[in-house]
C-alpha cells in the first residue's frame, strides 16, 4: 500500500494528512482514491504534479508506484 | 568519459560557440531580420489602466494610402477557458493569453493592445493608429493587493470566482487560494518559546531583458506561416499561437532567434499572434517591434506580493511552527506565481508544524510572467528576514540558526515532497568558513546573510546528434540558448563521444527540424536538454560499436568504445588496432550509411537546489543611499558542465536581485499609468553600481543525472533580497520590510528612528 500525503484541498475529505491506498500507477491511484473519497480529483484539479518518494514528476499519470512507495500530489512547478 | 572516471570535458571553460558572433554583432537577434517586401505591424493601446470598450471605428484609418490590414479582437477566435499548457505554467489559461494579446470587451490595464495595423512603413502605421476611434467607458483602477481586496473594490473580471474557496458564487478579485501545511500548526505555536510575526512587502519589478520582444511573421502560399521571434520556447509560440488564432500547430512553423534575455519573461506571447494574424490577412511579411516602454507597459513582471510570516521557536532556536498567507499581484489576468512562494517559503527549513496559505490577486497591471525562481523571492523577502531577527533576539548566529533548522534528506517539505540528498547545509557551512563571513566592516556598514530554495525542472527535451564524415558531431536541440546551453550541450556530446568540444556545433533547431522540446526556463537545460544530448550522443556510440564489428567482421559485444575510440574487448580473440570516431564516420557510407543518434527524454524535476548569500553594504545616513560593497553567493550546482556559465547565473540572479532589493519598482499614477517606463527612471543595477560577486560553487552530486547536474539559473534570485535587507538591517540598525529598500524611503526610517 502506498502511502498517500494528501493536499490540504482534500484533507476535508479525507479528514487526514496520511491515507494509504493501493494501486499501480498515479492514474489508478488517483482513481482509487477519488472513488474512496468522492470529489478528491475535482477538489485536486486537473493540473498537478506527484512526487513519489521524493522525485517529482511534471507528467505523472503512468508513472509506477510501488508498494511502499511515498505519494505526494503537488501544483505543477515550471520556472523561469 | 576519460576511463579513470575523471571527466575530460565536464567542468571545463572552453569559450562558447556562438561567442564570438555575439561579441562581434554578427548575431542575429529578434529585431534583425527584414523582407523586401514587408510590413510594419504596430499596436494601438489603451490610456486607460480599466475601462470598457464601447466601440472601435478603425473605418479612417483603412482609408490610408499604405495601410494595408487592421486588427481587432472580433478578427481573432472568441475562445474558451482552456488550460494553456507548455509555457510557465503558473495557471495560464487560452483565453486569458488571447485577451492578454489584444483586448475584447474590456482593458485591465494602461497599455492594453486594442487593435493592430499593418502598413508599408513605421509613420504610416503610426497614423493609422491616431486614425482608429475608440470609445472607452473608463473605470476606477486597481492598483494594489489592499485596493484589490477592499469590499468596494472595482471587479475586473465579473465571472471571477476564487478556485479553492466553498461557496465561490460572489465576484471577486482573488482567482484562486492554495494551502500547504502539515503537522498541528496550534500545537506548535503552543510549544513555541519565542513567537515572532511580521508582515513583508515586494513592488512589482521587470525582469529587464535588454532584448525587447520582436517577430517576423511570412505566410507562404499552402498557408503556412513561419515566425522568427525572440523566446524562451519556439514550440511553446507554436502552441499558444495555434490555440490563440485557432490555427493546426503543422500551419506554424517557429524559428528562434538568439535571445537577449529572458529570466521567464519570454515565456508566453505578446505580439506574435498578432503578427501572424496581419500575415495570414495580407499575405506579406510582417514585422512587430517592441519599444522598451512597450515592454514595461504591456508585458509582463513580477508581481507586488504582500507576505505575513509567522514563526516560533524555542529558545535554543529550534523552529517547532511556522505560518504564512501571502497574498500575490497577478495583474490583469489571473496566474500569479502564487502557489510556488507558498511551496517554498519554508521549504528549506525541518519545521514540524507549518500552515500556508496564498492568494493568486487581480490588479490592474501588466499580467504578470515568470521571472527567474518565480514566487520565491518574494517569499524569501520575508521568511529570511524573521530568521535574521530571531536570530538576533535568541543570540544565536544566523547561519548556525539556519544550519540547525536546515531541511536535510529525508525531510518533508511543507508542500509534501521528501527531500532526497540536497546540500544546503553544504552551502551553509561554505558560508561560515568563508573569509568574507569574518572579514571587518567599517562604519556605516553591515553584512547580511539569507538562504534561498528552488524546485528545479525537469520536462520534456529532445536531441539529435549528427555525426560528419571528419567525424565531427552537430547537436541539435530546439532550446534557445539564453544562459550558454550551447557550450553546455556540446560540452556533453564532446565527453560522451571523446572528440574535441570544438569539433561539436551546437544547433538551435526551429520547431520543424528539432524534436519537441519544453521551453527554456525552470533551470532545466543544462540538466534535461543536457540528459537528451547524452542519450543520443550514446545512440552514435552505439551505432559506431556495430560499424566497427561490420568493419572487424566481429560481433558487436566484443567491441567496446572508450576515448572517442572503438576497441576489442580484452580477450576477445579480436586483434584489430582501435578505430577512432573519425574513421569510422569516414568509413560510414560503407559500412550502412549516416551516423545519427537521436533520444527523447521527460525526466522528473532535477530536485532542489539551495544558494546560501553573503553582502555587505555601506549606508550613507545623510541620504538613506545603499551600496553593495561586497557579495559572495555559494550555491549547490550538483555539477557545474562549464563553470564560467553557472558563475555567470549566480553572480546574474545576485545582480538582479540586488536591484529589486535597492531600487526597481514599478510606480503608477492614481490613474494606473506606469511613470518610469524607461531604464532612465527604472533603475537596475549595472556594472559600475556593483563589486565583483564572488561565487563559490558546490558539487553535491545529483542521482538523477549522469553527471550529478540540478538546475542553476533561478536559485541565485531568491536570497538576495533578504540578504540585501538583513545587511541593512546590520548597518542602521532599522528593520525595512517593504521594498524596495531606496534612499528615500530608508532615509525616511532612519529620520523616523531618530
Amino acid at each position: 500500500m502506498a502511502v498517500v500525503i494528501v493536499p490540504n484541498a482534500c484533507r476535508g475529505l479525507t479528514g487526514s494528512e496520511r491515507v494509504t491506498q493501493a494501486a499501480v500507477n498515479v492514474a489508478g491511484l488517483l482513481r482509487a482514491l477519488d472513488a474512496r473519497y468522492p470529489g478528491f480529483a475535482e477538489a485536486l484539479g486537473p493540473r498537478f504534479a506527484v512526487s513519489i518518494d521524493g522525485v517529482i514528476h511534471g507528467n505523472a499519470d503512468y508513472e509506477r508506484i510501488e508498494d511502499d512507495a511515498e505519494v505526494a500530489f503537488l501544483p505543477p512547478i515550471a520556472g523561469g | 568519459m576519460t576511463t579513470n572516471g575523471k571527466y575530460k570535458w565536464v567542468g571545463t571553460r572552453p569559450i562558447r560557440h556562438d561567442g564570438v558572433d555575439k561579441v562581434i554583432g554578427k548575431a542575429n537577434y529578434g529585431a534583425d531580420l527584414s523582407f523586401p517586401d514587408m510590413l510594419w505591424g504596430k499596436l494601438l493601446r489603451s490610456p486607460h489602466a480599466h475601462a470598457n470598450i464601447k466601440r472601435i471605428d478603425v473605418s479612417k484609418a483603412l482609408k490610408i494610402d499604405g495601410v494595408k490590414a487592421v486588427l481587432t479582437a472580433k478578427d481573432l477566435p472568441d475562445l474558451a477557458s482552456q488550460a494553456a499548457e507548455g509555457g510557465e505554467g503558473h495557471g495560464g489559461d487560452f483565453r486569458d493569453i488571447s485577451l492578454n494579446c489584444m483586448a475584447r470587451d474590456k482593458v485591465v490595464y494602461h497599455g492594453h493592445a486594442v487593435a493592430a495595423v499593418a502598413a508599408t512603413s513605421q509613420d504610416i502605421a503610426d497614423l493609422a493608429l491616431a486614425a482608429i476611434e475608440v470609445e472607452y467607458e473608463v473605470l476606477k483602477p486597481v492598483l494594489s493587493i489592499d485596493a484589490a481586496l477592499a469590499k468596494d473594490a472595482p471587479i475586473l473580471h465579473p465571472g471571477l470566482r476564487t478556485k479553492g474557496v466553498k461557496p465561490d458564487s460572489v465576484p471577486t478579485n482573488v482567482a484562486s487560494r492554495v494551502q500547504f501545511g502539515k503537522g498541528d500548526i496550534a500545537k506548535g505555536f503552543s510549544e513555541a518559546e519565542y513567537v515572532i510575526e511580521r508582515t513583508y512587502r515586494t513592488q512589482t519589478v521587470h525582469q529587464g531583458y535588454i532584448e525587447p520582444h520582436a517577430v517576423v511573421a511570412r505566410t507562404n502560399a499552402d498557408g503556412q506561416s513561419i515566425v522568427w521571434c525572440c523566446t524562451q520556447g519556439a514550440f511553446m509560440v507554436r502552441s499558444y499561437c495555434a490555440a490563440v488564432l485557432g490555427l493546426d500547430v503543422g500551419q506554424l512553423k517557429v524559428i528562434p532567434s538568439e535571445i537577449g534575455g529572458g529570466f521567464g519573461g519570454k515565456t508566453t506571447v505578446y505580439t506574435e499572434p498578432i503578427a501572424i494574424a496581419l500575415s495570414r490577412k495580407t499575405g506579406r511579411p510582417v514585422k512587430m517591434v517592441m519599444s522598451r516602454e512597450d515592454v514595461f507597459r504591456a508585458t509582463g513582471p513580477a508581481g507586488a506580493a504582500t507576505v505575513e510570516i509567522k514563526l516560533g521557536a524555542k529558545k535554543d532556536g529550534t523552529l517547532v511552527a511556522a505560518q504564512s498567507r501571502m497574498w500575490f499581484e497577478a495583474g490583469g489576468f489571473p496566474g500569479s506565481p502564487v502557489g510556488a512562494g507558498a511551496m517554498t517559503v519554508f521549504a528549506a527549513y525541518d519545521i514540524p508544524h507549518s500552515a500556508i496559505e496564498g492568494f493568486d490577486v487581480v490588479t490592474t497591471k501588466p499580467k504578470t510572467a515568470a521571472y527567474r525562481a518565480p514566487g520565491a523571492p518574494q517569499a524569501a523577502f520575508g521568511m529570511e528576514q524573521a530568521l535574521d531577527e530571531l536570530a538576533a533576539e535568541l543570540r544565536i548566529d544566523p547561519i548556525d540558526l539556519r544550519i540547525k533548522n536546515a531541511a536535510k534528506e529525508g525531510v518533508q517539505a511543507p508542500y509534501g515532497a521528501k527531500f532526497s540528498r540536497v546540500g544546503f547545509v553544504d552551502t551553509l557551512e561554505a558560508a561560515k568558513k568563508h573569509p568574507h563571513y569574518r572579514a571587518p566592516l567599517g562604519p556605516n556598514q553591515g553584512r547580511g546573510i539569507a538562504s534561498g530554495f528552488w524546485f528545479n525542472v525537469g520536462m520534456q527535451s529532445s536531441a539529435e546528434v549528427h555525426l560528419a564524415e571528419d567525424g565531427a558531431a552537430t547537436v541539435i536541440t530546439g532550446n534557445p540558448d539564453i544562459g550558454g546551453s550551447r557550450a553546455s550541450m556540446a560540452i556533453c556530446a564532446a565527453e560522451e563521444l571523446g572528440i574535441d568540444v570544438a569539433k561539436v556545433r551546437p544547433i538551435v533547431g526551429d520547431t520543424d527540424t528539432a524534436g519537441y522540446c519544453d521551453l527554456t526556463g525552470g533551470s532545466r537545460v543544462t540538466y534535461a536538454t543536457g540528459m537528451a544530448v547524452i542519450e543520443a550522443s550514446r545512440d552514435v556510440i552505439r551505432q559506431l560499436r556495430e560499424r566497427a564489428a561490420k568493419m572487424w567482421g566481429c560481433d558487436v559485444a566484443l567491441v567496446e568504445f572508450s576515448e572517442g575510440r572503438c576497441q576489442p574487448v580484452k580477450g576477445s580473440g579480436v586483434e584489430n588496432d582501435p578505430l577512432t570516431v573519425a574513421q569510422i564516420a569516414a568509413a560510414a557510407g560503407k559500412t550502412g550509411g549516416p551516423i545519427n543518434g537521436r533520444a527523447q527524454v521527460n525526466p522528473p524535476a532535477a530536485g532542489p537546489g539551495f544558494a546560501t548569500h553573503l553582502c555587505d553594504v555601506q549606508v550613507d545616513p545623510d541620504t538613506g543611499r545603499v551600496d553593495v560593497i561586497r557579495y559572495t553567493t555559494i550555491q549547490d550546482a550538483g555539477k557545474a558542465v562549464h563553470p564560467s556559465y553557472v558563475e555567470g547565473q549566480m553572480q546574474g540572479g545576485a545582480s538582479q536581485g540586488i536591484g529589486w532589493a535597492l531600487n526597481e519598482e514599478y510606480v503608477f499614477d492614481k490613474h494606473g499609468v506606469m511613470e518610469n517606463a524607461g531604464f532612465l527612471d527604472y533603475r537596475m543595477p549595472v556594472a559600475s553600481d556593483l563589486p565583483m560577486i564572488d561565487t563559490v560553487v558546490l558539487e553535491i552530486a545529483n542521482p538523477l543525472h549522469p553527471y550529478g547536474v540540478r538546475g542553476v539559473g533561478e536559485v541565485p534570485i531568491v536570497p538576495p533580497l533578504a540578504t540585501v535587507a538583513n545587511a541593512v538591517k546590520n548597518a542602521t540598525g532599522v528593520r525595512m520590510t517593504d521594498l524596495p529598500i531606496s534612499p528615500p524611503k530608508l532615509l525616511a526610517a532612519l529620520q523616523a528612528r531618530s
